[in-house]
Formats: structure tokens, C-alpha cells, sequence
């Protein structure tokens, strides 16, 4: 190794700094870390080896961990989630990459069947610290398969974990602290936003996995969002900052726990609740939070908790996305709903 | 014709070396014998399981195929770059497997593709520009499988085979005199799916024909990584033949592949057809293949390149002339055309096809989220008409009372 960006790393940890990198490049260090720090931990999945991932998340792990760390797996996804079940019951750690989120289900019966529940059937005596990390949603041009949101397939199975990135400084973290976990955690990276750059604080201790944070304070309104929708809601509140509106945006950040406590602080501040996310909203997560929410803070509500989100309909083609996926228009229509009440 | 078990009607390579690891089990050069017919030089060969005797016009009409399925395929991918399509997975390298495969094929029988198939959906009249609308990004499939008996693309991987083999099985409830071919690639023939399309095709007989083209790359992983037999061998665990053939042999894949529909539609069951091939290009548009194989094994594969061999002969023979090169290049012409043309002319379909046909009977909550879409929609063109007139989108407010 020459001069890599584990070293750039490093100086900034002995120094203090932070650096500035994209989620992907944070994501990439965070599984180079967990490489060097854990020889337990493995990384499987279709051309995650040579090719560093269709995303090059993976990018350089292959050249520097070899293949026996850093698996290039035969094309199914069944396969790649049941082996890493196995490997985790001879104590390995597993990073399982599925390629594109819709290419999770034909794994979806070993991650239900058998990865949620072994924990339990063993009666604790197993544990299955195992990572599927999926790139998902769209706003990337993709045809179909390729840009879906099924986050709420996953959160809806008890045993399962599920979490998911806004940015590259949660990025680089919460993909450690999924790793250290010794339950099953089903990781959401936000993929259009990949690119995004941001900066992440190598030497500060990390938010928990499963913490909500407040990622914009504000005073009329909050805003709930996760994943690659958070960009968009702290870009309604600063739309809406010039129209003299105090929009507050809490990032969640974890869909299974879901971190209550934070969402109806701030709530019960403002009073008011839009939930957003691009999966479709009918049975969403938006639909487990407002009735959470509704439930602790009924008194406080100054308006019925409104979603934004996808509708009841299959992804859509490409040129139709821009139309699909909420974008600030929706949300700040759904704003405008909520303060009109 | 009997229909051998293995390539070349020989047993399977013995002695192949077996190391604990899968990858890396297999050497090149230790590949068995293929069933071929036309040599990469382009001589013509017999072999002692399959014969084909083409008469001239055949032979040039499986030469236009390919040109043309070249050409098409050439086209789409400039059409990416120039950003009318969103993506296009490049069947260049593979003209002869799907060629060769496709006119095997008789109307009745019923095609089951993945993604890459462009040119069999060429030998079944799929018009070009319906196979485009997916990679532009303008539906998600777009074409009634019905009326060419060639189902939709599948990207799944491996799902189609399933289909497929569904599919036969109704084919013999039926007594219907067809089969179906059900296309797959090394990649695919890893998936789950794969082996239970073979389970169920083995158990009830079913006239399917598994056409597995081994392009050597499933994306970045070569094709050892998915199986250390020859994927054609699998076929003999399931209890059906499975054979080898020269991919880039048109004549010997037509050959092959007709004595397997052959073989499944006289009710003797399901047979696995593997086309030896070469992926000459990217996976797709957004692939980078230098980052994990070397421009020598394409070399190596370019010599045995399936439009050259047949030129060859075709010229070494007398079959086929100037005017015939000429007037087939004015097709090909024609043909960008037409395709340039015809995708710059894809109109995008309106917002509101988001929300059509996503059930045959209807459903409450979709008609709930049209409506709902459309006020929202016509929102705007309030605001745009009202006194504001900035164009911006951003004042939808006053169209949602409270109570909504
Ligand atoms: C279930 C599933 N997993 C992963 C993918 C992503 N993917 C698309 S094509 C491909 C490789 C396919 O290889 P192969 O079957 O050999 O077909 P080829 O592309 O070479 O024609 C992969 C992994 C997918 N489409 N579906
Ligand atoms: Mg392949």
C-alpha cells in the first residue's frame, strides 16, 4: 500500500480532523477498518471482489485482504445469505453486499426464515452477526429492479435490525457499529446519494446505531426522514426558512428499534409531523410512526400526522421517476397540508 | 437424431484436476469437445450426433441476421452514449448462440429470454424499437409476449426459467406440438431458480429447452466462479441430456438447438443446451471490463469471432456476392435509422401511467392515489395561471383545504 486513504485516515484520527469524502469512499473505509480491525469479519457478494462492487463499495479490499476475506461469490443470493448464516455460527462475521435492493428477495427467505429467528430458536445460545448492506432506492436512471425501497419488509420481521445512512460521517459509522452488532443487521445505503460528499469525524465518539438525531432544529413542524430522503427534507426547511417557516428535520437513521423518544420530543415541540420516505406509503414505516406518535402524543398534535411517500403502484420506469419519488414540492405541499389544519 | 448426453456424443473429460477449491478448478484448454460445424476459420465440419444441410439462401439468411442484430445492437449502444437510452446490455460477441437458436425456433414455440436476447427477439419479429423502451426508460417491459411468443425481459436473474418451465408444462397438459426455450446465462445457472426450473422440467417431463449461453462472464466474475463441471454436465444430475455446442458456430447452434426442441416437443422431456461463447463487449453500458479481464483472452475470442466465419465461407464458396454485401449494408443502414429515429421519436409516457394497470380488477387504494396525484398535479397549473406567474412549482398550498 502506498499512500491510501486509510493513512489519510489515520492522520486525521492522530490529529483530530476530519476528512471529506463521499458516502461511498466513508462506506469503503469503514469495511477497510473493520477488515483490519477484526479478522473475523468477511465480505461476500456477487463481483465484490476484483471489480470492488457495482458501486465500487468494496473498491481495493480484494488487492488488500485476498479472496479468502473478500468473496466473489457464485450469482445467488439464497446462497450468499445462508452461507454467511453458517459462517456466522462458526464465528465469522459476515458483510453480505446484495447487489440492488430488488435483488434481496430471492436471499428473503434466509434472511426470514432462518437469520431472524436462529438468535431465539437457540434460545440465545447462537448469535448471528451478520450485515446485509443493500443499495436501495432510486433517483439513479436505473431500469427496473434497481431502485426500490423495501425497508419495511425487513423492519417488519422481528430479529432483524434495519438501519440506514443519510450521510457520509453516519456512514462510515453506524457500518462499523452494524458490524460489532451481534444481531442480524439489514443495512440501507442510500445509493443516489452515494456521491454525496460529507465530513467524517474519525477521532468523535459515534452517535449509537440506533439514535435518532435532530439533523435541522426547528420550531413549527417536524419533519421525519431517513436515507436519501433526509437531504430532501433539510432542503424543504430551508425552502421553507424563507418563507418564514421553522421546519425541524430528525434524521431516524434506524427503522428497527426506531428511536421514539427523539420523534415525539420533538413533536411535542412543534406539534406538527410529516413523515417521508420514497417507499410507497401504504404500510410504510411512515404508517408505524404516526400511530407511535399519535399514541404518545395525541394532546400534543396540532394536526393529523401526514406521509409522504411512493405510491401503491410498482416502481416506474425511469422517465417517470422525477414524477414518482417525493421531491421537495411534495413535501412542502404536505407542509403547507399540515399547517393549514 | 439422437441426442447425446454430452458434447461431441463422447463421454465427459476425465481426469480433470480436482483441487478443494472450486475457483480456479478449471484450465482453459481442458475445456471438452463442442459440437461444431462451421470453424472459426470457416470451414465446414461434420460432426457424428448433429448435421445441418442449409441451402444457400439459409445460409445468407442467417448471415443477414446477424449482421443486422450486429448492426442494432451497435446502434443501441451509441444511443447511450448520446443519452437516449438510460442502459444497454450489448449482445455483441453472442450473434450466433441466439441466432442460430432463435430461427430453430417455430412459431408455436414460446420464448423465454433475459435481458441480452436481442437477437432471437429478431428471429421472432419482436420490433427492435419495443426491445429499446425498457433501456430508455419509458416502461418496464412494453411489449404483448402473446403476440411473437417471446416473453418479456427478465432481469432477475434466473426467475424466467421457472417461467418457462411453467410454461411447458402447460404446453403438455395441452397437448400442444411446441415447446419452449428458456434462455440463461452462466451466472444465472448458480441461482436457485435454475436448479428448480430443472427439477420441476425433469419431474414432469416438460417440453422446455434450457439455452444456456456460457459467455464466460456473469458481470465481473469469470465463469469458474460459478461451477467447477461444465454447466452443459449439470443436466445429467437432473435426469436429462445436456450438450455443449460451439456458440459462435450459427450452424451448429441451429443444428443443436433444433434437435433439442426436437427432442422436447416428441414429449421426451427437457435438454440443456449450452452455447460456449464470449461477451465481447461490457456487461452493460455502465460496465468497465478492464478493471478485471484481459484484452488477450478478447483477442483470443475475436479470431472466433461468428459473423467473419460465416463470411468466410459464404465467400470461399461462391454464395454470396458484392450486391449481396451491398444491398446488406443498405439494410443495416436502414436499419440504424429506423432505430435512431424511431427512439428519439419514444414519446415519455404522461405522469399519470404511473398509475395504470397495476391490478386487472382495479383496486380502491390506486384509484385513491390517482385522484389524489392528479389534484396534486393540476395544483400547479392553478398556481402557474395566478397572479405569482413565476413558474416556480412551489405553491401548491392553496389547493389543499383542511379536511382533505
Ligand atoms: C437476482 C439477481 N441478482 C443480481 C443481479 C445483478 N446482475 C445483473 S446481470 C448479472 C450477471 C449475470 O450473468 P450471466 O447470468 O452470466 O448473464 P450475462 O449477463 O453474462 O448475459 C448480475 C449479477 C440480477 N439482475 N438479479
Ligand atoms: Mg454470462
Amino acid at each position: 500500500m502506498t499512500q491510501t486513504a486509510t493513512q489519510a485516515t489515520q492522520a486525521a484520527r492522530s490529529s483530530g480532523a476530519t476528512t471529506s469524502m463521499p458516502i461511498a469512499k466513508a462506506l469503503n473505509e469503514s469495511l477497510r477498518k473493520a477488515l483490519e480491525n477484526d479478522p473475523k469479519v468477511l465480505i461476500m457478494g456477487e463481483d465484490v471482489g476484483r471489480l470492488g462492487g457495482v458501486f465500487r463499495i468494496t473498491d481495493g479490499l480484494y488487492k488488500d485482504f485476498g479472496e479468502d476475506r473478500v468473496i466473489d461469490t457464485p450469482l445467488a443470493e439464497s446462497g450468499i445469505v445462508g452461507t454467511a448464516v453458517g459462517l456466522a455460527l462458526r464465528g465469522y462475521r459476515p458483510v453480505v453486499e446484495i447487489q440492488f435492493d430488488g435483488f434481496v428477495f430471492p436471499a428473503y427467505d434466509q434472511i426470514v426464515t432462518q437469520l431472524a429467528k436462529m438468535h431465539a430458536r437457540a434460545l440465545g445460545k447462537v448469535r448471528m452477526p451478520v450485515v446485509v448492506r443493500i443499495p436501495y432506492g432510486g433517483g439513479i436512471g436505473a431500469v427496473e429492479h434497481h431502485s426500490e425501497s423495501p425497508e419495511a419488509l425487513f423492519a417488519h420481521v422481528a430479529g432483524l435490525k434495519v438501519v440506514s445512512p443519510s450521510n457520509a460521517n453516519d456512514a462510515y459509522w453506524m457500518l462499523q457499529q452494524a458490524i460489532e452488532c451481534d444481531d442480524p443487521v439489514i443495512f440501507f445505503e442510500p445509493k443516489r446519494r452515494y456521491w454525496d460528499k460529507g465530513e467524517v469525524a474519525v477521532d468523535a465518539v459515534p452517535t449509537g446505531l440506533h439514535q435518532a438525531v435532530v439533523a435541522q432544529p426547528g420550531t413549527d413542524l417536524t419533519l421525519v426522514a431517513y436515507g436519501p430522503m433526509v437531504k430532501v427534507c433539510l432542503e424543504a426547511a430551508a425552502a421553507a426558512a424563507n418563507e418564514g417557516r421553522s421546519l425541524e428535520v430528525v434524521d431516524l437513521r434506524s427503522l428497527s428499534p426506531i428511536d421514539f423518544d427523539t420523534v415525539q420530543a420533538s413533536v411535542e415541540k412543534t406539534g406538527r409531523l410529516v413523515v417521508v420516505h420514497e417507499a410507497p406509503v401504504f404500510y410504510g414505516a411512515g404508517a408505524e410512526i404516526a400511530a407511535r406518535i399519535t399514541e404518545r402524543s395525541f394532546y400534543h398534535l396540532e394536526a393529523p400526522v401526514l406521509r409522504v411517500g411512493g405510491f401503491h403502484s410498482p416502481y416506474p420506469p425511469a422517465r417517470l421517476e422525477e414524477e414518482y419519488l417525493p421531491g421537495l414540492d411534495r413535501v412542502l405541499d404536505a407542509v403547507d397540508r399540515s399547517l393549514a389544519f | 437424431m439422437s441426442v447425446k448426453s454430452t458434447a461431441a456424443g463422447g463421454p465427459p473429460a476425465k481426469g480433470r484436476g480436482r483441487t478443494t477449491r472450486a475457483a480456479g478448478a478449471k484450465r482453459r484448454g481442458e475445456e471438452p469437445e463442442l459440437v461444431q460445424l462451421l470453424t472459426p476459420q470457416g470451414e465446414r465440419v461434420e460432426h457424428s450426433g448433429y448435421s445441418l444441410d442449409p441451402t444457400p439462401d439459409e445460409l445468407r439468411g442467417l448471415y443477414r441476421d446477424m449482421v443486422l442484430t450486429r448492426r442494432f445492437d451497435a446502434e443501441a449502444i451509441t444511443l447511450q452514449r448520446q443519452g437516449e437510452l438510460g442502459l444497454w446490455a450489448s449482445l455483441l460477441g453472442q450473434e450466433a448462440a441466439q441466432i442460430g437458436s432463435g430461427r430453430a425456433t417455430r412459431p408455436a414455440d414460446y420464448i423465454f429470454p433475459t435481458y441480452r436476447e436481442h437477437g432471437v427477439a429478431w428471429t421472432r419479429d419482436v420490433d427492435p424499437l419495443n426491445l429499446l423502451g425498457m433501456f430508455r426508460g419509458v416502461n418496464n417491459g412494453g411489449w404483448d409476449p402473446a403476440e411473437n411468443h417471446f416473453h418479456l425481459y427478465t432481469i432477475v436473474i434466473g426467475s424466467q426459467t421457472l417461467h418457462g418451465t411453467g410454461y411447458a408444462m402447460g404446453l403438455a397438459k395441452d397437448g400442444a406440438d411446441a415447446a419452449v426455450i428458456a434462455y440463461f446465462g452462466d451466472g444465472a445457472s448458480s441461482q436457485g431458480d435454475v436448479a428448480e426450473a430443472f427439477t420441476f422440467a425433469a419431474v414432469y417431463n416438460a417440453p422446455v429447452v434450457f439455452f444456456c449461453q456460457n459467455n464466460q462472464w456473469a458481470i465481473s466474475e469469470p465463469t469458474e466462479k460459478q461451477s467447477r463441471v461444465p454447466i452443459y454436465q449439470r443436466a445429467a444430475g437432473f435426469g436429462f441430456p445436456g450438450v455443449r455446442v460451439d456458440g459462435n458456430d450459427v450452424l451448429a447452434v441451429l443444428a443443436v438447438t433444433r434437435a433439442a426442441l426436437e427432442h422436447a416437443r416428441s414429449g421426451q422431456g427437457p435438454m440443456l443446451v449450452e452455447a460456449f461463447t464470449y461477451r465481447m463487449g461490457a456487461h452493460t453500458t455502465t460496465d468497465d471490463p478492464t478493471r478485471y479481464r484481459s484484452d488477450e483472452e478478447r483477442e483470443e475470442w475475436a479470431s472466433k469471432d461468428p459473423i467473419a466465419r460465416l463470411r468466410t465461407y459464404l465467400d470461399k464458396e461462391g454464395l454470396a456476392d458484392e450486391d449481396f454485401h451491398a444491398e446488406l449494408a443498405a439494410e443495416s443502414d436502414a436499419l440504424a435509422k429506423r432505430v435512431r429515429d424511431g427512439v428519439r421519436a419514444m414519446p415519455d409516457p404522461g405522469p399519470m401511467a404511473m398509475f395504470d394497470h397495476v391490478y386487472a380488477d382495479g383496486h380502491a387504494l390506486v384509484d385513491e392515489e390517482r385522484a389524489q396525484f392528479a389534484a396534486y398535479q393540476a395544483s400547479f397549473a392553478d398556481s402557474a395561471d395566478s397572479a405569482e406567474g413565476s413558474g416556480a412549482s412551489r405553491t401548491p398550498a392553496a389547493a389543499h383545504g383542511k379536511g382533505h
